[in-house]
């Protein structure tokens, strides 16, 4: 087990260096840079905002500059946020992207796994209608839809919760549309899946060996059964996290709260390279290490893998 | 029996508590302002700012030594009264005795000495160091042409009186140093935290406010400067600022009550705003052209004034104000819209005109042009991405189309990309712009217009209009100088290298509740005038 994370860590290496890269040129491919507006602004001046953040020099020595600066875990200035460091901007929105996102996985793990085992349970009756129709709508709704329609008839018609902000990030009013609306998808997705792999589970031998043993209904799904139907959720989580990040950058659009999905398109239309490329990085080290834990978590899981 | 007592006791406890936090909240509540302000502020520091956003708050947070009061004049600040020489080159200031930063120590006039030489040298890195060009040896020092940065015309005469040498007499100085781009700022504090300097407990200012919270992405709060010369008159005790870049969003908000002042209107949104929220809605003129610019360097637009003429006389600005942008933006005939103090506009002759009889003439000059329904014009017309931009070129294009058979393509681009094109002068042929004024004083559009200028994409370059600009630009005598920019605006009337579309507006909604949040021509507002009546 050690040997496989060493070794699938020592791999994210390469895996890395050709994100930096490949972003790196991508951004600076887009025409216009960080300081031009429309303002009629003297050629000398821009020359020497040029200077002053470094934008003379050529672009392959920017390159080596920045991998070097990178190395030693200065991600530089913010290009648009002139007060704060891009380490200081990721490290501030960070804790509230992740709370956000994880709970909504935990919500959409929890939630959508009970659905989908009692649609399982209760194949072709009117709570498996019922669920997967809620199901189906979910999943085709997008949450930017949701979203405003949420905060309009909870915020602003009934007043009962905040339309938008994050208070001082401690008071749970704020969070509830958010996660809300960030895991209604993702409930919806678990939920269908976890019924598609108990029914199947629910058909098979040693269910049907567990039953005739009379062991009780409840023990037999819970302890038998979902584990193994857990299984493809499990290997959905890997996307699923994925999904809630690029998901986390609507959302927090849409709610204002203060996390790092924000930069990432407010970065790239403001050419503000350090940004952008922080958040890139930061993005693809978040998803290689998911992809690690949910592999790991498959082998824990399910005994026919072994890893070596 | 003890425990109903005890519970008694509990819930009296309980009532009393909820009883006190409410009061302590209505109190708190009571002088509190929360302002939407459009994006994340770039920086809090006045001479790095680009952005109106950041001025905003800047403009609560310090005070320079002239403010832009509501109706756009310049009134004084910290400093009390200023006088200036014969020869239009020297003005004098004289601040306020016993002002002082929210730290508690003096300000002087070398505290305005560092900031403005902190503005010009070029290790600052700010973009509007042009703004001080001016001033005697500015533009040398901002492009390190003299490496002296001592030489730029300021000085302190003694700690109340700050003077400023020009390079030549600039009739709108002191209408130019309200703008954000002048603010003092504190030389021990930057001295001490470098650039960290403008964060919450190390920023010193000298405003009516003083920085308290910045959460980015969240809410800026900013409290009550005890230490201000004016703290006596200063109602409100806190005022927030929150970032919310879309308008919808804002307008939730607003209407939910987390919000007492929106930064924009969604237009798509005001038939509604008319109806459910009628006088929460505030339109104030704002000082700035939306255009249409024609690339004259090279065909179809190259020497063919008839053709600008006639596309121009096609487009029905009233529709488009009425019909697409809906909050109350004033069809535009001139290059400087109206409502600078002391200057006349100069209009197109056929303003009055009405539409038919525009369509006629615009035929006659379409086909003098060299065009006709047998050899209509294949126009191309870029805009940047956006779908406001898009309901009104798409309006643009039918028009053309409607009037006189122009084939229009509409190409869009992103913002950046676009700018970038449009400067090339290459793949453009009619594009959008915009332009809001820096300061109240007409030469800020003017300047936009000479051949060397920097966002002069049309490539317009009319001699007798850069040498009337320029002469105006270091004329002493006031009505010379405004005489020289009309009669200036009267070549781009006739020379026509854009066509105006509309005047920018301001436009916020204001809940009934907040008094004195005035916005002038500039969109300027300065909350140390609000007052939160009870409600």
């Amino acid at each position: 087990m050690f040997s496989f994370v060493a070794k699938r860590l020592l791999g994210a290496v390469p895996t890395l260096f050709v994100i930096i890269t490949i972003a790196f040129f991508m951004i600076r491919l887009a025409p216009g840079g960080p300081f031009d507006s429309e303002r009629a602004v003297p050629a000398e001046i821009q020359e020497n905002l040029n200077r002053v953040y470094h934008l003379d020099q050529p672009l392959v020595g920017q390159y080596w500059l920045y991998l070097k600066s990178v190395l030693e875990g200065n991600f530089g200035p913010s290009f648009s946020y002139k007060d704060y460091s891009v380490t200081e901007l990721i490290w501030a929105g960070f804790p509230v992207s992740m709370e956000l996102g994880l709970t909504a996985v935990f919500l959409a793990v929890i939630i959508g796994g009970a659905l989908g085992s009692l649609a399982a349970l209760k194949q072709n009756r009117t709570a498996d209608y019922t669920i997967m129709t809620a199901a189906m709508t979910g999943i085709t709704i997008p949450n930017f839809v949701m979203a405003p329609l949420l905060t309009l008839v909870l915020g602003v018609y009934l007043r009962v919760l905040p339309v938008g902000g994050w208070g001082d990030g401690h008071e749970l009013k704020y969070k509830i549309l958010p996660v809300v609306a960030l895991a209604l998808p993702q409930i919806a997705y678990v939920s269908r899946l976890t019924r598609g792999s108990m029914i199947e589970v629910l058909r098979s031998n040693f269910i049907r060996t567990a039953r005739a043993k009379g062991l009780s209904e409840w023990l037999t799904v819970t302890r038998h059964a979902a584990r193994a139907a857990f299984l493809p959720v499990v290997s959905y989580l890997g996307p699923a996290c994925a999904g809630i990040i690029t998901g986390s950058v609507v959302i927090e659009q849409i709610f204002s709260i203060p996390g790092i999905g924000r930069y990432f398109i407010q970065g790239a239309l403001n050419r503000d390279y350090t940004l952008v490329m922080g958040v890139v990085i930061f993005y693809g080290v978040l998803i290689i290490l998911f992809n690690l834990l949910v592999d790991v978590l498959y082998g824990v899981l399910d005994p026919k893998l072994a890893h070596r | 029996m003890l425990r109903t007592r005890a519970a008694f006791g509990l819930s009296m406890a309980f009532a009393l508590l909820t009883m006190t936090s409410t009061l302590a909240l209505a109190q708190d509540a009571g002088q509190v302002l929360r302002i939407g302000n459009g994006s994340e502020p770039q920086t809090l520091d006045p001479q790095i700012s680009e952005n109106t956003q950041d001025s905003h708050i800047e403009r609560d947070l310090y005070e320079g030594l002239v403010v832009i009061d509501k109706d756009g004049k310049v009134a004084p600040a910290q400093a009390e009264s200023w006088s200036v020489s014969p020869d239009g080159l020297v003005y004098s200031f004289k601040l306020r005795p016993g002002l002082k930063w929210s730290d508690g120590t003096p300000l002087t006039a070398e505290d305005f000495v560092y900031s403005w030489r902190r503005a010009v040298d070029p290790a600052t890195g700010s973009k509007y160091s042009f703004l001080y060009y001016p001033i005697k040896n500015a533009e040398d020092i901002a492009t390190a042409v003299n490496k002296d940065v001592k030489s730029l015309g300021v000085r302190a005469i003694d700690p109340q009186t700050f003077e400023v040498t020009l390079k030549s007499p600039t009739g709108y100085f002191t209408r130019l140093i309200g703008h954000a781009r002048f603010l003092p700022v504190n030389k021990a504090a930057i001295a001490k935290y470098g650039n960290q300097f403008t964060r919450p407990g190390n920023l010193v200012t000298n405003g009516a406010f003083m920085l308290k919270d910045w959460t980015p992405q969240s809410r800026i709060v900013a409290v009550k400067n005890p230490n201000y010369w004016d703290a006596a008159n200063v109602k409100l005790s806190e005022v927030d600022y929150y970032p919310i870049e879309n308008q919808n969003e804002e307008l939730k908000r607003y209407r939910a009550g987390e919000l007492d002042v929106t930064n924009e209107v969604p237009s798509d949104q005001v038939d509604f705003i008319r109806k459910d929220l009628p006088g929460e809605l505030k339109i104030v003129p704002y000082l700035g052209s939306y255009y249409m610019g024609f690339n004259l360097s090279q065909p179809p637009f190259k020497d063919n004034l008839k053709l600008r003429q006639a596309l121009s006389l096609v487009i029905d600005r009233e529709a488009i104000v009425a019909k697409i942008t809906k909050t109350g933006e004033q069809p535009a005939y001139s290059w400087v819209p109206p409502g600078i103090a002391g200057y006349q506009s100069q209009f197109l002759d056929w303003k009055t005109m009405p539409m038919p009889e525009r369509i006629a003439k615009a035929k006659e000059l379409y086909k003098e042009a060299g065009y006709g329904p047998d050899k209509p014009l294949n126009l191309e017309i870029m805009y940047n991405t956006s779908e406001n931009h898009k309901k009104i070129m798409i309006a643009i294009a039918s028009m053309m189309k409607q009037a006189l058979g122009v084939n229009v393509t509409l190409v869009n681009q992103e913002f950046k990309v676009f700018l970038e094109t449009r400067k090339e002068k290459k793949a453009t042929q009619l594009f959008r712009a915009g332009w809001i004024a820096d300061y109240a004083d007409p030469n800020t559009f003017a300047e936009l217009l000479q051949s060397d200028a920097g966002l002069n994409d049309m490539g317009y370059n009319n001699p007798e209009y850069d040498k009337l600009v320029k002469t105006a630009a270091v004329t002493v005598d006031p009505e010379k100088r405004i005489q020289m920019l009309q009669d200036a605006e009267k070549l781009v009337i006739r020379d026509l290298p854009m066509m105006p579309i509309y005047d920018y507006v301001n436009k916020r909604m204001i809940k009934a509740y907040v008094q004195g949040f005035d916005l002038n021509i500039l969109g300027y507002f300065y909350s140390k005038n609000v007052t939160i009546a009870k409600h």
